[in-house]
């Protein structure tokens, strides 16, 4: 298995909105490289007879009631917003930011 | 934004290429609670007074699914003939953009909860084009973003922008079809078509009123060309958010036009998102689409998976209403209709009304007579749908039986019709009120005919001599003498009566 090329971690930090230098690259693309040996390892192991596991507790179907329930007051749903105005959460200009 | 697009005539483009369509529906589902919390649905509310730490993004909350959203999204899947996945997992998709505050929406990925299945749509003609359902999957719909310092709220231009979550987090079941192949020049029709009968069936299930204009029902519109006699499909664009059954054929025909003009030049598609414009019918460039894998959609270790069990699949399956085609193809039978008429009745939103006015005690025929005829009018002139007027079907019913009484006749239920509209109560009342009743009474008729005869000597002559056509001008004045609340029928034959003719 090729492992994690240096431009796939350039892609995954700029999808993440990480600002890496160049040093960083290097480094966090051994680190992934051995993460990923690891798991590969794993699937090695699991054929397909072996479900694949998405939560550690056996459950399925856990669901509410279609019941309304209180909601945070808008002064509570904004109190961590660094910025608002007209009740809403305020964010810098949309488009154009790349 | 002016910039001009090349087009080739629809014409020419299908002459040269074969369009294939692929259309992604979002429904927003009508449940009281969001998808995953608790928070109120309800519409209009204040900004920002339906959100929770859930839907906010908090660290730490938990999401917890909500029963009638997945009872929902299996009554779709089950109506679109799919099959229903035995397990499925949520799927985080993860993405930077302020209308989700959680940098990712909650979606279905590889493990749609429907899958597999179809919907029979019929086009203007009568004929049925069968369109393969790919999936039907849940997720949630994202927040409202209103721009500042653009011009009229674009996102072009903009200073900053201003979010509203009262949305983020309401149930969407995405509805995507398999790749629409063959429907050649009917392709936009077979668009638009698909989507009203969508609309159709997912208001028959109950699961949301579906109404376009308010974003309850929104489409995609994947279109590529490929030259005719080639199988490999062209490069795409998809067309977001169309948001009406119009917009949606013009979309697609707009970019069968556009892609023709690119490919016949040389040139080669992008594959890209493109806006819709519903004043010009054009869509222009968007962003260039994000390839599937920088989503890195993964299970969302949040929610367990959803594991519906046979049973409460096929308890669903029993309790499904008709759906909208078997019922439209049993009605136009028992109402011995064309396919033109029921056509008609659709298009004019006049179905239900016209069952309604049945339920309560109408024939069909004078049912569909009134929400076709006086009423289509009037919704027309008022720019509301029939079922926004302020009559109901159950008053419609009222007036015709009346009519079939005796006690009014055309031209009065008219003026009753327009009475109860007009906010002057029912249609007893506006009987009473403005005196509308058939003058029945042969004394007070037999004296307006001998009036007529004797003030139209001319005309009575022509009569005698058998020209009966000639009544018409009698009946017209006793018509006018009783202000038109005379039985015209009556009338005609009484003034035969005293004329000694007989109708041949």
């Amino acid at each position: 298995m090729p492992g994690i090329t240096r431009e796939e971690v350039a892609h995954l930090a700029r999808l993440a909105r990480l600002e890496l230098k160049p040093e960083e690259l290097e480094h966090f693309a051994g680190q992934l490289d051995d993460i990923i040996g690891a798991v590969a390892r794993v699937s090695e192991v699991a054929d397909q007879d072996v479900p694949p596991t998405s939560h550690p507790l056996p459950l399925t179907n856990v669901m509410r009631p279609d019941e309304v329930r209180p909601s945070l007051t808008p002064e509570q749903a904004l109190s961590g917003a660094p910025a608002q105005e007209q009740q809403r959460f305020k964010v810098p200009q949309i488009l154009g930011e790349e | 934004m002016t910039t001009t697009t090349d087009l080739v005539s629809y014409e020419d483009a299908l002459a040269s290429y074969d369009p294939v369509m692929g259309l992604e529906v979002h429904v927003e589902l009508g449940t009281k609670t969001k998808m995953f919390c608790g928070c109120s649905t309800a519409l209009g509310a204040d900004p920002n007074t339906q959100t929770c730490p859930v839907c906010l993004g908090m660290p730490g909350a938990l999401p917890v699914v909500n029963a009638t959203g997945v009872e929902s999204a299996i009554r779709i899947g089950l109506a679109l003939n799919c099959e229903i996945a035995e397990w499925c997992r949520f799927a985080r998709k993860n993405y930077f953009y302020p209308d989700m505050p959680k940098n990712f929406q909650t979606s279905q990925y590889d493990e749609p909860i429907a899958f597999d299945g179809y919907l029979d749509v019929q086009l203007e003609d009568g004929e049925t084009f069968r369109v393969q359902i790919e999936r039907a999957h849940m997720e949630e719909d994202t927040g409202k973003s209103l721009h500042v310092g653009g011009a009229t709220g674009r996102i072009h231009g903009a200073s900053h922008s201003l979010l509203d979550y009262n949305r983020a987090g309401i149930p969407l079941i995405e509805i995507v079809t398999k790749p629409i192949e063959g429907a050649g020049e009917r392709a936009p029709e077979v668009a638009r078509a698909y989507v009203r009968e969508l609309r159709e069936l997912i208001r028959a299930l109950g699961v949301s009123e579906a109404r376009m204009e308010m974003g309850q029902m929104r489409c995609d519109v994947n279109l590529s060309l490929r030259p005719h006699g080639t199988e490999k499909f062209g490069t795409r664009s998809e067309t977001k958010n169309v948001n009406s059954l119009r917009s949606v054929e013009r979309a697609a025909r707009f970019e069968i036009q556009r892609h023709a003009a690119v490919l016949s030049s040389g040139g080669t598609i992008v594959q890209e998102t493109r806006h819709f414009h519903e004043d010009t019918g054009s869509t222009t460039s968007g962003r260039v689409k994000e390839e599937a894998e920088d989503y890195r959609y993964f299970p969302e270790p949040d929610l367990v998976p959803v594991a519906p069990s046979r049973e409460w699949v096929e308890e669903i399956r029993s309790a499904l209403p008709e759906l909208p085609l078997v019922r439209r193809n049993r009605l136009r039978e028992e109402w011995g209709i064309s396919g033109n008429d029921m056509q008609s009745i659709l298009n004019a939103g006049a179905l239900d009304p016209i069952v309604a006015t049945i339920d309560a005690g109408a024939d069909a025929a004078s049912a569909r007579k009134w929400w076709m005829g006086e009423l289509a009018r009037s919704a027309n002139e008022s720019g509301k749908a029939l079922d926004e007027l302020a009559i109901t079907p159950v008053q419609v019913a009222r007036v015709a039986e009346l009519v079939t009484k005796g006690e009014l006749n055309d031209k009065l239920a008219r003026q009753v019709i327009l009475g109860v509209l007009a906010g002057e109560g029912t249609p007893d009342e506006v009987v009473d009120k403005r005196g509308l009743k058939v003058v029945s009474d042969e004394g007070a008729l037999t004296a307006a005919v001998d009036e007529a005869i004797a003030g139209n000597p001319g005309v009575a002559d022509k009569i005698r001599g058998g020209k009966v056509a000639a009544a018409g001008a009698l009946v017209g004045a006793v018509m006018k003498a009783t202000r038109g609340q005379a039985d015209a029928a009556r009338v005609k034959e009484l003034i035969l009566e005293k004329l000694g003719v007989t109708e041949g």
